[in-house]
C-alpha cells in the first residue's frame, strides 16, 4: 500500500518509512519543505531539510535560530529507512521536489511546480517515479498561459502608457517569487529602477545575493515624503491593495500579476485596471505533461479542486486520486489562493 | 473588427468611467459609421437574435478541442461565461488571423446567417470561424453572439460618449436613441445632426424619468407643501404615445408593448393626437379597490396576442402620473403641478381605464408616514414624493423624485443549495437557495444573489467548497449551517413552486452568525403573510 511511503495527516504529509513530514501545518520533529512560501514553510518544526538554492528565503521565512540542514539538487541523504533527494520544481528561487525511495518503491511530492521558462530558478526536472503527488492549482484547460514575452511586453507598453499620462504604475504581486521574476524578466527590456513595497525588499535582496539578475530597484520607503511617482512602476504586494500605503500614489494605475487573471470575471471581481497572466503555477497542460513524463502508476492530486485533473487523467487510463482520500489532511489552500 | 476589438480591448482594461467614454469618444469620431452603428447599439445593451444554442457553441468546442463534455462543462462553470470558456479553450495559434471581417459584416450578414442552416452545418461554420480569427476577436464574435457585452458600459455612458462626440446636450442624444433604434450608417450619422424643432414628434418614446430611493429623513426635504405624494404602484412602467390614429405603448426597457395590451390601444383613441402619458400599467378588476398581485399582470406581459379568457380574468387599466406632451407640444421643461393640471382634464370620464394617479392628502410629513403605513394594504409598494414644480428630467437624476418605499418584509432562511455566479462573480459560489422548515424539514423558498460583501462572499465560497454534500451539475448542496435574514418586497400564493409561495425581489440582508439552523423561520410564517 502507497501509505507505506506516504500518509496524510492532520499534521500534514507524512512518511511513516522515513519518519518526517513534508511541508507540515503544524511543529514536527523532522520536516522536508519544498519551497519558501507561508503555507508550505512554517515556524516551529525541530529540524528542517531544504533545498541549498532556497537557504536564504528559508531563513527568512523560519526565523535565524531555525535548525535546517540544506542539500544540492539530486544530492542523496538518508531519513529512516528512505533515501531522499531533493529535485528543481521550477516554482521559485530553490522550490524542490521531494523523492522518496524506500520499500521497494519511488515516491514524488512535486509541491508547487511550474513548466515554464523563468529566469528566477532552475527548471522543473521530471522524475521517475511510483507514485506522483501533483499540485492542481489551475486544474482545467481554460488555464494555459501566454508566452512570458508577450507578457511583459504587455506590462511595458502599460508602464508606458502611465509614462505618457503622468500617473504611476502600481503592479500588485506576491512579495516572494513573483515579483522577482518579473524584474528578472523587465531586465530584457529595460534598465529603469522599479520601486518596491516594504515588504518586497529583503526578498528581492536575497535574490540578488543568489546572482539573478533584476532591474535595478529602489524601497519606496527611501523616497522622501511628498515624492511624485508619476510615471514610475511600483510592485507590491495584494495585501497593500486599498491601504493607506496607496495614497502615496494618486491616480495610479493598477495591475495585478497572476494565473487567476485568466479568467475575466476574476480581474474584474478584483477592480484592478489591469492583469497580467503570470503564474509560477504549472497550467493545464503543465499538469498533464507532469504527469506523463514521471510515468507514475499513482498519481495523487492537492491543492486545489483537483476534481476535474483526477477525472481527465482517470479517463486517460492513470490511477488518480485525491491526496486527502488517502486520510485526514486538510487541503492548504482553497479556491483562489496559490498564485 | 480590429478597431472595435481594440475599443473593447480599452473599455476591457480600465475600471474608469471617464477613460471609457473619452474611449468610445474617439472610436465614433474615427470608425466607419456602418460599424459604428453596431458598436452603439451592443455597447448599448442591444443584442441579435440568437442564432446558435448553448448546446452547439459547446458541440463545436467539443469537436474542436477533443475535450470530454463533462469538461467543457466544468470549465464553463468555473469561467462563468461561454464565448470566454470557448476562447480560453481554443488551441490558441499565435498566428494572428488572416482576414478582418468588418463589424457590421458580422452583425448584419454572417451571425444572421447561422439562422438559416442545419444544426450540423451551423457547428461547422462556428469552428470555421474560430480557426479564422485571432484569440480575442473569438472572445468577441462568441459574445455577439450569445447576449449582450458586459464591458462596464452603460446606456447613459454611450449617450455621453455621443454627446461628448457630437457636442450635443446629452439628453437630446438620449432622446434619438430611445425606443427600439436600428443601427445603420444613416442611423448613426442622424445621431450628430444638428436638433430640428419637431424631432419629439415620431414614435420615438421620451426617456423616463426615474426616481431614486429616499436615503435620508423625508423632514429634509423642506415644507411638505412643495411635494405631491403617491402611491408606488408595482406594475408596469410604461408610455403611451397617440400618434395619428395610432396608439404605441412602450414599456420602461423601451419595447412596444404592440397588441399586449389592446383594452389600452383601443381605449387611446379617444385621446387627442400628439399626447404621450406617462404611467403604471395595473391589472385591476373592474369594481375593486385594490390593484391585483404582480403575478397576475405577470401573465399579461409573457402573453403577445391575449385570449378572451385571459383578458377578462386579468384586465388592465393605466395609472397615469405624468403629461409629457400635449397637442404636440414638449411639455417636459414645465413644472409637475401644470403638467399633473393638464393631465386630470385630458383623462376625466375615462376611469377606470385611464386614471390620474391619485395624489395622496397631508399636511405634514408625519400624516403622510401614518398613510404609507397602508401601502401593503393598498396593494402598493410604499409611496413616490416628487417636487411639484420638477420638469420631467431624463433617466435617474436624484433631487426631484423620490421613492418612498414600505420597509421590506424579513425572514431567517438556511442556505441549502449553491452555484457559481457569473461575470465579475464567476468561479465563486454566489447563487444561493435559501429554505424555511416545513415541519421538519427545509424547503427552498427564496433564491438570492446579492447582499453579502466580498469578505463574506470569499468565507462562504470556502465554506461551501469544504461542505458540499451533493452535486447536480453546478448546483451544489451543503450541510444545512447557516441562517441569513432574506428582505423580500412581497409574497404570493404560487401553485408553480414547492414551497407554495412565491416572494419578490430577495435579497440578503445579514449573515446571522448569531442563529442556529432551529432559529429559521417556519413556511406556516410565509403562507400567513402570503394571505394577508
Amino acid at each position: 500500500m502507497d501509505s507505506d511511503l506516504l500518509l496524510p495527516r492532520p499534521q500534514g504529509l507524512y512518511c511513516p518509512a522515513g519518519d518526517f513530514y513534508i511541508d507540515p501545518m503544524q511543529p514536527v520533529a523532522r520536516a522536508v519543505v519544498t519551497h519558501a512560501h507561508g503555507d508550505h514553510a512554517r515556524a516551529g518544526s525541530a529540524l528542517y531539510h531544504v533545498a541549498a538554492a532556497g537557504v536564504a528565503l528559508m531563513q527568512e521565512r523560519l526565523g535565524a535560530t531555525a535548525t535546517i540542514r540544506a542539500y544540492d539538487y539530486g544530492e542523496r541523504f538518508t531519513l529512516g529507512d528512505t533515501t531522499l533527494s531533493l529535485h528543481p520544481s521550477g516554482h521559485v528561487l530553490g522550490a524542490a521536489q521531494v523523492r522518496i525511495e524506500g520499500r521497494g518503491k519511488v515516491a514524488v511530492v512535486s509541491g508547487d511546480y511550474k513548466r515554464d521558462p523563468d529566469p528566477t530558478c532552475v527548471p522543473f526536472e521530471p522524475v521517475p517515479c511510483d507514485i506522483f503527488v501533483t499540485e492542481s492549482t489551475f486544474g482545467l484547460p481554460i488555464y494555459r498561459w501566454p508566452p512570458m514575452a508577450e507578457v511583459i511586453d504587455g506590462m511595458m507598453a502599460w508602464w508606458n502608457e502611465c509614462r505618457e499620462k503622468g500617473v504611476p504604475a502600481v503592479l500588485f504581486c506576491y512579495a516572494l517569487g513573483k515579483a522577482q521574476r518579473v524584474l528578472a524578466e523587465l531586465a530584457t527590456r529595460t534598465e529603469r529602477t522599479v520601486y518596491l513595497h516594504g515588504a518586497m525588499v529583503r526578498l528581492v535582496e536575497a535574490y540578488r545575493e543568489a546572482g539573478i539578475r533584476m532591474v535595478p530597484t529602489q524601497p519606496v520607503s527611501d523616497e522622501a515624503r511628498g515624492r511624485d511617482f508619476a510615471g514610475e512602476l511600483i510592485l507590491a504586494p495584494p495585501s497593500a491593495a486599498g491601504s493607506p500605503w496607496m495614497k502615496r500614489f494618486s491616480k495610479a494605475s493598477t495591475g495585478f500579476a497572476s494565473g487567476w487573471m485568466q479568467v475575466r470575471g476574476a480581474r474584474r471581481r478584483r477592480g484592478y485596471d489591469r492583469g497580467f497572466i503570470v503564474s509560477d503555477h504549472a497550467d493545464w497542460r503543465g499538469l498533464v505533461r507532469s504527469v506523463e513524463d514521471c510515468g507514475a502508476k499513482r498519481i495523487y492530486v492537492t491543492h486545489g479542486d483537483g476534481e476535474a485533473l483526477i477525472r481527465y487523467l482517470r479517463e486517460r487510463g492513470h490511477h488518480a486520486r485525491a491526496l486527502r482520500s488517502l486520510g485526514e489532511m486538510p487541503d492548504v489552500r482553497a479556491s483562489e489562493e496559490g498564485d | 473588427m480590429h478597431r472595435f476589438a481594440a475599443l473593447f480591448e480599452a473599455l476591457d482594461r480600465t475600471a474608469s468611467t471617464s477613460a471609457k467614454r473619452d474611449a468610445m469618444a474617439a472610436y465614433f469620431a474615427g470608425a466607419p459609421a456602418e460599424d459604428a452603428a453596431w458598436a452603439v447599439y451592443v455597447l448599448g445593451g442591444g443584442k441579435l437574435k440568437r442564432t446558435a444554442t448553448s448546446t452547439e457553441m459547446r458541440a463545436a468546442l467539443g469537436a474542436e478541442t477533443g475535450y470530454a463534455e463533462w469538461l467543457i462543462d466544468d470549465s464553463y462553470s468555473h469561467v462563468g461565461d461561454l464565448a470566454e470558456t470557448i476562447a480560453l479553450m481554443l488551441p490558441r495559434d499565435d498566428a494572428t488571423g488572416g482576414s478582418d471581417t468588418p463589424l457590421h459584416v458580422w452583425m448584419e450578414a454572417r451571425l444572421p446567417s447561422l439562422a438559416r442552416l442545419e444544426s450540423a452545418e451551423r457547428i461547422d461554420a462556428l469552428r470555421e470561424w474560430w480557426r479564422d480569427l485571432p484569440a480575442s476577436q473569438v472572445f468577441l464574435v462568441n459574445k455577439l453572439l450569445t447576449g449582450s457585452l458586459r464591458v462596464g458600459v452603460s446606456h447613459r455612458l454611450v449617450v455621453q460618449a455621443i454627446a461628448q462626440w457630437t457636442a450635443l446636450p446629452t439628453d437630446l442624444i438620449a432622446h434619438r436613441l430611445s425606443g427600439t433604434w436600428k443601427p445603420s450608417a444613416a442611423a448613426f450619422r442622424a445621431l450628430a445632426e444638428a436638433e430640428r424643432p419637431d424631432e419629439h414628434a415620431g414614435e420615438r418614446p421620451y426617456p423616463f424619468f426615474l426616481a431614486s430611493p429616499l436615503e435620508h429623513g423625508v423632514e429634509t426635504l423642506g415644507p411638505v407643501t412643495d411635494w405631491v405624494a403617491e402611491w408606488k404602484w408595482d406594475g408596469i412602467r410604461a408610455q403611451l404615445m397617440r400618434r395619428g390614429d395610432d396608439a404605441i405603448l412602450w414599456s420602461r426597457g423601451e419595447e412596444r408593448l404592440d397588441g399586449r395590451f389592446p383594452e389600452l390601444e383601443n381605449a387611446a383613441n379617444v385621446l387627442p393626437a400628439g399626447c404621450v402619458i406617462d404611467g403604471e400599467i395595473l391589472a385591476w378588476a373592474p369594481g375593486e379597490a385594490h390593484p391585483m398581485p404582480f403575478a397576475a399582470l405577470q401573465k399579461r406581459i409573457g402573453k403577445h396576442k391575449p385570449g378572451p379568457k385571459l383578458l377578462a380574468d386579468t384586465p388592465v387599466r393605466l395609472m397615469a402620473y405624468d403629461l409629457l406632451e400635449y397637442d404636440g407640444q414638449d411639455l417636459r421643461d414645465t413644472p409637475l403641478h401644470a403638467r399633473r393640471a393638464r393631465l386630470e382634464a385630458l383623462l376625466a370620464g375615462h376611469a377606470p381605464t385611464f386614471m390620474l394617479s391619485p395624489p395622496v392628502a397631508a399636511t405634514t410629513w408625519a400624516d403622510l408616514a401614518t398613510t404609507r403605513a397602508q401601502s401593503r394594504e393598498r396593494r402598493t409598494e410604499g409611496l413616490m414624493l416628487k417636487r411639484l414644480d420638477s420638469p420631467y428630467r431624463v433617466g435617474r437624476k436624484r433631487g426631484d423624485w423620490w421613492k418612498w418605499k414600505v420597509d421590506p418584509y424579513t425572514i431567517d432562511a438556511v442556505l441549502l443549495y449553491a452555484q457559481p455566479g457569473h461575470g465579475r462573480r464567476s468561479g465563486l459560489f454566489t447563487d444561493y437557495t435559501f429554505g424555511v422548515w416545513d415541519g421538519d424539514t427545509l424547503v427552498p423558498v427564496a433564491k438570492a444573489y446579492s447582499g453579502l460583501d466580498d469578505t463574506e462572499i470569499g468565507k462562504l465560497d470556502r465554506w461551501i467548497r469544504a461542505h458540499t454534500i451533493d452535486r447536480f451539475g453546478p448546483v451544489r448542496s451543503v450541510q444545512p449551517t447557516h441562517v441569513f435574514e432574506l428582505a423580500f418586497e412581497a409574497i404570493q400564493a404560487s401553485g408553480r413552486h414547492k414551497a407554495g409561495v412565491a416572494v419578490r425581489f430577495p435579497r440578503i440582508l445579514r449573515w446571522r452568525t448569531d442563529l442556529a439552523i432551529n432559529d429559521a423561520d417556519h413556511l406556516d410564517e410565509l403562507r400567513r403573510l402570503a394571505s394577508g
